[in-house]
């Protein structure tokens, strides 16, 4: 028990008579690399905002990094660590790197409410620090987001996870709207997450970054979880019969 | 790591590739317009626009004309600092200028004197309570209050009600109109006090409109609030998602700008030695004109105070220079419009030329 950091049970998410989440018992551990797969609208998106409370859930349970949580919101969640790379990058076109890593949590020299003195060094550096763990490469931080191009900023958006020291970090098709050589710029850094411990959620259509990048493989499917398999155990042929519900899971999950 | 001292992870870049600040080509355009009246001076007039030509006067620029360039629009540029502001979070203000009319005739009625020439005043209001003759701190906090209050009124409702800025301050610069009128029944309210006349007199509007730009110019860019102005005005979702308490930031947002309008307010009503109800029309258009001039995208989130300090001075210099080429001023006001979609047009242009480059 001690080494799980995510722990969901019986999550149930219901849009008036839509169940888009049915009875989601899911498991994160320290340092896992988990790939949540499926079909649109088979409840990935949904799954994911329940836990960093977008939305709030019908019911269920929530355990995170040792003690059951009911955050109020998605700024709650991220307090607690859970950081989430959203598929509609969340950064501020006009500011330079640093600004938009410690957008909200600026470093302050003299607290005076909002008008509070910025320590621009002090972000600066731990900008910088937080590029060379990630191993993201951006040529100038003064420069504006508006001026990068998309690999950069999906960079720009998964350092800001790794600056703040996150328990849980948490990725929506992080590549979807990449190029060929962004996108494995993109899996060089979640690789480095990876050496560095840091356990990930990560939601993709990607099946071979899934078995690269991922340890376990869940897959949903029409809102529930249909199969929860070690990389090892599976592979592509096999997901796509539970994706598509060739496969129904519900033997192996009930033995 | 770094090839160079900002590069980042083993990626190195040209330093001289990177974009001028955008305010320099604001100042360009202004030192641009300078040089063609000091030509058509030259040519046409055979006189400076910008140089002493006068033997009786000492120093090397025309100073009278350089004091009336800034002088002119330091009033409506203490007003454009906070539209500035607006603007930088997405907003826009529309009720400036009102708010002006309406400070101006509720401040003015707080600064009066009791006897003008050994006879009561006629035209203070307060004169039977014998609010007359009052330390000039009362007009100056009267002032800054009513500034307060239609700010709070403008943010609040554009925060809590979720509708336009363009609505919701447009309701305010009727409403405030109504009140500058309705505060004396329409009557202008003359005769103030020494000290409040004081703080307009010479060159003190140049001095405060130059103060504020100062100080605005250090919040916007070292402060939480500047950068929070900055992160709304750019993509409000990302604000949200951060953290940034959206609701709160607009309410300041468009309470300092309440505010300085008020102290525009307060300037002019005290260099006039009057207030009237219709004062102040147009100015939030100015002021609006002069942010965009200045580099301030209406969009949000791009733009300084720096910026349209000197879209306020290629204001000055086109109405200055108008005069000085013995123009008519109705030319001043269809070259301004002029002027105004043309600097949008122009930065337009820019951004992208410079998206087509990155």
């Amino acid at each position: 028990m001690s080494d799980i950091v995510l722990k969901t049970e019986n999550l149930t998410k219901r849009y008036g008579g839509v169940h888009a989440l049915e009875g989601a018992n899911f498991e994160l551990r320290k340092g896992e690399h988990v790939a949540i797969m499926g079909d649109n609208g088979a409840g990935k998106s949904t799954f994911v905002r329940q836990i960093t409370a977008v939305e709030q859930r019908t019911s269920g349970k929530i355990w995170f990094d040792g003690k059951e949580v009911n955050f109020t919101g998605p700024i709650a969640a991220r307090e607690a660590g859970i950081e989430t790379v959203f598929q509609n990058l969340a950064l501020a076109d006009d500011l330079d790197v640093p600004s938009n890593l410690f957008l909200g949590r600026e470093k302050v020299l003299f607290n005076l409410g909002p008008f509070s003195i910025l320590d621009r060094r002090a972000m600066r550096k731990a900008t910088e620090a937080a590029l060379v763990r990630t191993a993201v490469k951006i040529p100038n931080l003064s420069n504006t987001i508006r001026h990068m191009s998309g690999g950069q900023r999906q960079c720009v958006a998964i350092a800001r996870t790794a600056t703040f020291a996150s328990k849980l970090i948490i990725m929506d098709e992080p590549t979807a709207a990449l190029g060929v050589q962004e996108t494995a710029q993109v899996e060089n850094i979640i690789r480095t997450l990876k050496e560095n411990g840091e356990p990930l959620i990560l939601i993709s259509h990607n099946m071979r970054q899934v078995f690269d990048l991922c340890d376990r493989i869940v897959v949903f499917r029409r809102g529930r979880i249909v199969a929860n398999l070690r990389k090892q155990d599976t592979d592509g042929q096999d997901i796509v019969s539970y994706i598509t519900g060739a496969k129904t899971g519900e033997a192996e999950l009930a033995a | 790591m770094a090839q160079t001292s900002h590069g980042v992870g083993g990626l190195s870049y040209d330093a001289k590739k990177r974009a001028w600040p955008a305010e320099f080509n604001v100042f360009l355009a202004l030192v641009i317009l300078v040089v063609i009246f000091e030509l058509i001076g030259r040519i046409f007039l055979g006189d400076s626009f910008l140089f002493n030509t006068r033997s009786d006067v000492a120093g090397i620029f025309n100073e009278a004309r350089l004091q009336i360039i800034i002088l002119q629009v330091s009033i409506v540029g203490i007003i454009a600092i906070g539209v500035t502001q607006v603007i930088i979070t997405g907003g826009i203000d529309l009720s400036s200028g009102s708010i002006v009319g309406a400070t101006a005739m509720i401040a003015m009625s707080f600064a009066q004197v009791a006897t003008v020439n050994g006879n009561p005043n006629p035209k203070a209001m307060f004169l039977a309570q014998g609010w007359t003759d009052l330390p000039v701190i009362v007009p100056l906090l009267v002032a800054v209050g009513c500034g307060l209050l239609a700010g709070l009124v403008n943010g609040a409702l554009i925060a809590y009600t979720r509708i336009p800025p363009f609505i919701a301050t447009l309701g305010m610069m009727v409403t405030a109109r109504g009140i500058a009128k309705w505060w004396s029944k329409g009557q202008p309210i003359s005769f103030p006090t020494d000290s409040f006349a004081a703080i307009g007199k010479g060159l003190m509007p140049v001095i405060i409109f130059l103060s504020l730009a100062v100080l605005f110019q250090l919040i916007m860019t070292y402060t939480r609030y500047g950068k929070h102005c900055y992160a709304i005005g750019s993509n409000e979702d990302a604000a949200r998602m951060s953290g940034i308490k959206i609701a709160n930031h607009k309410i300041l947002v468009y309470v300092i700008a309440g505010i300085l309008a008020s102290l525009a307010a307060v300037v002019l009503s005290s260099k006039n030695l009057t207030a009237q109800a219709g004062m102040g029309v147009m100015y939030e258009l100015d002021a609006i004109a002069m942010a965009v001039i200045g580099g301030v995208s209406l969009s949000g989130g791009r733009g300084s105070i720096i910026g349209t300090v000197i879209g306020a001075l290629i204001f000055g210099v086109i109405i200055s220079g108008f005069t000085f080429l013995r123009l008519d001023a109705y030319y001043q006001e269809m070259v301004k419009g002029v002027i105004i979609v043309g600097a949008v047009v122009l930065d337009q242009w820019r951004q992208r030329m410079r998206a087509l480059r990155a």
